[in-house]
């Protein structure tokens, strides 16, 4: 098992190496950091000494490790568009994205999961079909288009919730604006946090529900059955836990993506987070805060897989007495 | 071996019949097919793939597979009905008074449960134990199925287990609550030679101890001449012949059965060539009229073409075919070489 | 072919049946737009200001036959936007799936015959890749080509470079299909026999390896092809795929949503409609042929 962590945890980081030198790639080499920070009329000899300055005569691979070692430490530079350091605008947004993802992901879980396991289960009742039917919808509608919608019913026409912008926060230790303190914060995380989850809730459903209709036909539900288990035996006992084991996988990927996809939704309603940063970093070829981002997400997406990884070995004993070895795919 | 008992038959099947509604049309995989097995007795069902004796098995447990279904016949254990119980109360006997094992000892056992707990749950869902006294009960039969070190092997996982030793914990679970009657279906065919004779030993001691009776399907004509007491052998969804082991395999009366026994090469006989019957069973959409065999059968007449036979006395057997019947079959017909 | 177990299973679903008529109708309707249209609403010289704003035609006494739904705040009819939208949409979705297939199948070629250091390379780069979600890959590349040449020129351009960012973004799936399929044809004798008689092992292989994924590349395409299409809305409508000179049903969207808050809804909830009926169209047909393909549920 040890050897196994092991391993994933070089992978990570060979994983986490590769993605810096493509940040690093875009920060240096692609658009002229020079010239962005100087006007037009700066002579050639001052543009000089500030690359000298600034290391960028240096062998690429000195600066890579400069680059790499500024990362650590949250330090990339100054964007192109605000001239602010990059690291501390990255952190000012991170809060707002984190909470809607959160939001997002335990609307998603905790309401595709027991759909998923109903459909799984009856899958022929009219109930479940009508699901099925919806989630195909959720599976076809981009998400801007549902956050369009959804703003156009509750926002426009009802005015029962706010349509953009954070609504009220709080202070949480100092430095955190939380949402999660006031009824009109809660109220401003509601349709964004549908918006963002409604996709995941999907396909958390769908998977569920493919997982559990597999399950259900292998041979141990049929002798489960031949043994006159009851049926809630069956269903939630050994048809559950067989369901879920993969479904952890791909719900801690959501998570990953969640955060990622949170770009488009925090457009729609001017959600001040991290996403709507990123566009606006590529509408304005910020290449600083784009490489940034790049990393951020890098890091991230790592440590989930990580985690997942680890998860599996909780939850499969056959995991555990083979040294993860193999990973073992079947039920 | 257990003669023809007077008591009470444990299991009586009859006319039971098993269709699939496909988009062909309806086929019907067990034709009216009757037997019964008496307390304590093994029955094997042998026959090659497709007869219907795995359909036949899971219509008497009451796990047909959907759109299959029992579109005829009845089903009595201990004389009462159970072919038309409601889900609830068959579940009640699936277990408790007919068990059953399964082909892969691999595929019939929970990978994420331990091998305790999924014998503690079934202990428990038919008997009113606690749960230190289902263990007990369930590191008993671990030990009686020949498990070493039960104690400590009660939390294992079952990938943990070999292939024979598996196979001996869904025995353990199969007899947990006590049936009266086990359904094997082609319990040895996944396991190793060596290890094959290992476990009908113990299938049949246990059953013996207990007083359980088998229902042994299987292909494996050795198997059932080694454990059976009586024999029946299927044919396209139908019984061609049904009698006790020895008289089955030395004196078979249906020519198929003939054939078939023909065609096992044993140590100690000396035999110039194997029989070999030409041609193959016929799909369930192709069967023919009369008896089901006559395409490939060299004895066959006129009768056979058209009357299909049922059951009849023949010698210390029953066979289906009309060889034995006093009118005959007919106007004899040349076998022509039939294309396989 | 009326025998086959594939068309009675098309058949025996009526929704499959639907949504394969909605899809071609769209198709057609979409390619057919410049006979079709009524208008042509991208040509400035045809537009007038006094036909702006209109809402549909049947909702409201203002409205007006000649735009059945409705018009923009320049006058743009609606109707004739999502004829040309659609179009484009459907061309910028088929071609960027095209594009990640054959970047897809040639990587994968490439890395399962030649394996080692090639196939360690490109296996790597996938990974990477594959950390992340398709849209920030796309989002990227268009960033990074926007950095690199001026708005102006991107903007004219654009269907080229939305295409490439697409397809750079969807191509490991397919990659990895084929990869494990060459991998499994590479050692089977004819491949060696076909080396010592010294024709090329790469040319038999091909032959031999594309008929066998056909089936699972298929399907990924069907699922792509859906994914594509909203890459496309969602790029087009966050301001970074394309233009308002050359509108996608994302683009006009977005043109509709900055007048959302007025109570106009009809400039975005019209193309927003198309596009899901298209995306649900062509997940719908997708579902069928994966359920159809699939051995597994014969």
């Amino acid at each position: 098992m040890l050897a196994f962590i092991l391993r994933r945890l070089l992978q990570s980081i060979a994983v986490l190496l590769t993605v810096g030198l493509v940040s690093f790639s875009l920060f240096r080499y692609v658009g002229d950091p020079i010239n962005s920070m100087v006007g037009q009329d700066t002579p050639a000899s001052e543009r000089e000494a500030l690359r000298e300055r600034l290391g960028l005569n240096d062998a690429p691979p000195i600066q890579f490790l400069r680059f790499i070692g500024n990362a650590a430490q949250g330090k990339f530079g100054l964007s192109y568009r605000t001239s602010e350091p990059v690291g501390r605008m990255i952190l000012e947004r991170l809060p707002a994205t984190l909470e809607l993802s959160f939001c997002a992901a335990v609307f998603a879980l905790f309401v595709g999961v027991p759909m998923g396991v109903y459909t799984g289960l009856y899958p022929k009742h009219w109930s479940s079909r009508l699901m099925q039917a919806v989630s195909l919808i959720g599976i076809s509608l981009p998400t801007f288009v549902i956050g369009i919608l959804l703003i156009l019913v509750f926002a426009v026409w009802l005015h029962w919730l706010p349509s953009f912008g954070r609504g009220e926060t709080v202070m949480l230790f100092g430095w955190w604006p939380t949402n999660f303190l006031t009824i009109k914060g809660l109220q401003a995380l509601i349709l964004p946090s549908i918006t963002l989850g409604l996709f995941q809730l999907t396909l958390l459903m769908r998977l569920v529900r493919s997982e559990m209709l597999e399950v259900m036909r292998t041979d141990y539900i049929k002798f489960a059955r031949a043994r006159g288990l009851t049926n809630r035996a069956i269903n939630f006992g050994h048809a559950l836990k067989n369901t879920l084991v993969p479904v952890i996988t791909v719900t801690g990927l959501q998570l990953g993506a969640l955060i990622a996809f949170a770009i488009v939704t925090e457009t729609v309603f001017a959600w001040p987070g991290v996403g709507q940063l990123f566009i606006q970093s590529v509408q304005f070829s910020d290449i600083p805060v784009m490489a940034a981002y790049l990393m951020l997400i890098g890091l991230l997406f790592v440590l989930i897989n990580l985690t997942v990884d680890l998860l599996y070995f909780v939850v499969d004993p056959r995991l555990r007495s083979q040294g993860g070895a193999a990973r073992v795919a079947g039920h | 071996m257990a003669a023809a008992s007077n008591t009470a038959p444990l299991l009586e099947v009859r006319n039971l019949r098993v269709e699939f509604p496909t988009r062909r049309g309806t086929l019907l995989a067990v034709d009216d097919v009757s037997f019964d097995i008496a307390p304590g007795e093994v029955l094997g069902v042998v026959g090659e793939s497709g007869a219907g004796k795995s359909l036949t098995g899971n219509a008497i447990i009451g796990l047909l597979e959907p759109p299959g279904r029992v579109a005829g016949g009845e089903i009595r254990l201990e004389g009462r009905r159970i072919d038309d119980l409601p889900y609830e109360e068959m579940r009640k006997i699936r277990g408790a008074r007919i068990g059953a094992i399964f082909q892969d000892p691999l595929t019939s056992l929970n990978p994420l449960y331990s091998v305790g707990r999924q014998l503690v749950e079934t202990i428990q869902t038919h008997m009113p134990l606690s749960g230190s006294q289902a263990k007990a009960r369930a590191i008993e039969l671990l030990k009686e199925v020949g498990i070493p070190g039960a104690e400590m092997r009660i939390d294992h996982y079952p990938h943990q287990f070999s292939g024979g030793m598996r196979q001996r914990v869904v025995i353990a679970l199969a007899l947990c609550a006590g049936p009266r009657l086990i359904v094997a279906d082609e319990p040895t065919t996944a396991l190793d030679v060596s290890i094959q004779a290992q476990i009908i030993a113990l299938l049949k001691r246990l059953c013996r101890e207990h007083g359980t009776a088998v229902m042994l399907v299987t292909h494996d004509m050795g198997v059932i001449a080694e454990t059976a007491d009586r024999v029946a052998v299927m044919y396209a969804g139908r019984v061609a012949e049904i009698g006790p082991v020895r008289e089955v395999v030395k004196h078979a009366k249906h020519p198929y059965t003939k054939g078939l026994m023909g065609s096992i090469p044993s140590l100690g006989v000396r035999t110039e060539k194997l029989t070999q019957i030409d041609g193959a069973m016929p799909r369930l959409t192709e069967i023919p009229t009369g008896c089901a065999f006559n395409p490939r059968c060299t004895f066959k007449g006129q009768r056979c073409l058209v009357e299909r036979p049922n059951l009849m006395p023949a010698g210390a057997t029953r066979a289906a075919c009309w060889l034995h019947d006093r009118g005959g079959v007919g106007a004899p017909i040349l076998k022509e070489t039939v294309d396989a | 072919m009326t025998d086959s177990d594939i068309w009675w299973s098309f058949k025996s679903s009526s929704l499959t049946v639907v949504a394969a008529i909605g899809t071609i109708l769209i198709i057609l309707i979409a390619f057919l737009s410049p006979v079709l249209a009524p208008h042509t609403p991208f040509d400035p010289a045809t537009l007038s200001l006094s036909d702006g704003l209109k809402p549909p035609v049947l909702l409201s006494p203002d409205g007006d036959w000649a735009f059945p739904l409705g018009t923009d705040d320049q006058g743009r009819d609606i109707l004739s936007s999502i004829m040309y939208g659609t179009r484009l949409s459907l061309v910028v979705g088929f071609a960027s799936v095209v594009v990640a297939m054959s970047i897809g199948i040639a990587l994968g070629l490439l890395s399962g015959y030649f394996g080692g250091a090639v196939d360690a390379l490109i296996m790597r780069i996938a990974d990477v890749q594959l950390t992340f979600p398709a849209i920030l890959v796309a989002l990227l590349i268009d960033g990074i080509v926007r950095s690199v040449i001026s708005v102006q020129r991107h903007d004219e351009i654009a269907v080229l470079v939305i295409v490439g960012a697409i397809g750079l973004s969807f191509w490991v799936q397919y990659a990895r299909t084929v990869r494990g399929s060459v991998m499994v044809e590479k050692n089977k004798e004819y491949v060696q026999a076909a080396r010592v008689i010294g024709l090329s092992p790469l040319l038999i292989m091909v032959r031999h390896v594309l008929p066998n994924v056909t089936g699972p590349v298929l399907v990924i395409a069907t699922i792509n092809l859906g994914l594509a299409i909203i890459t496309e809305a969602t790029l087009s409508f966050l301001g970074v795929g394309l233009p308002s000179t050359e509108p996608s049903l994302g683009t006009l969207i977005r043109l509709g949503n900055d007048v959302l808050q007025s109570g106009d809804w009809w400039i975005t909830v019209f193309p927003a409609a198309t596009l899901a009926a298209l995306v649900l169209a062509v997940n719908l047909l997708g579902d069928w042929l994966r359920d159809a393909l699939n051995p597994k549920l014969r």
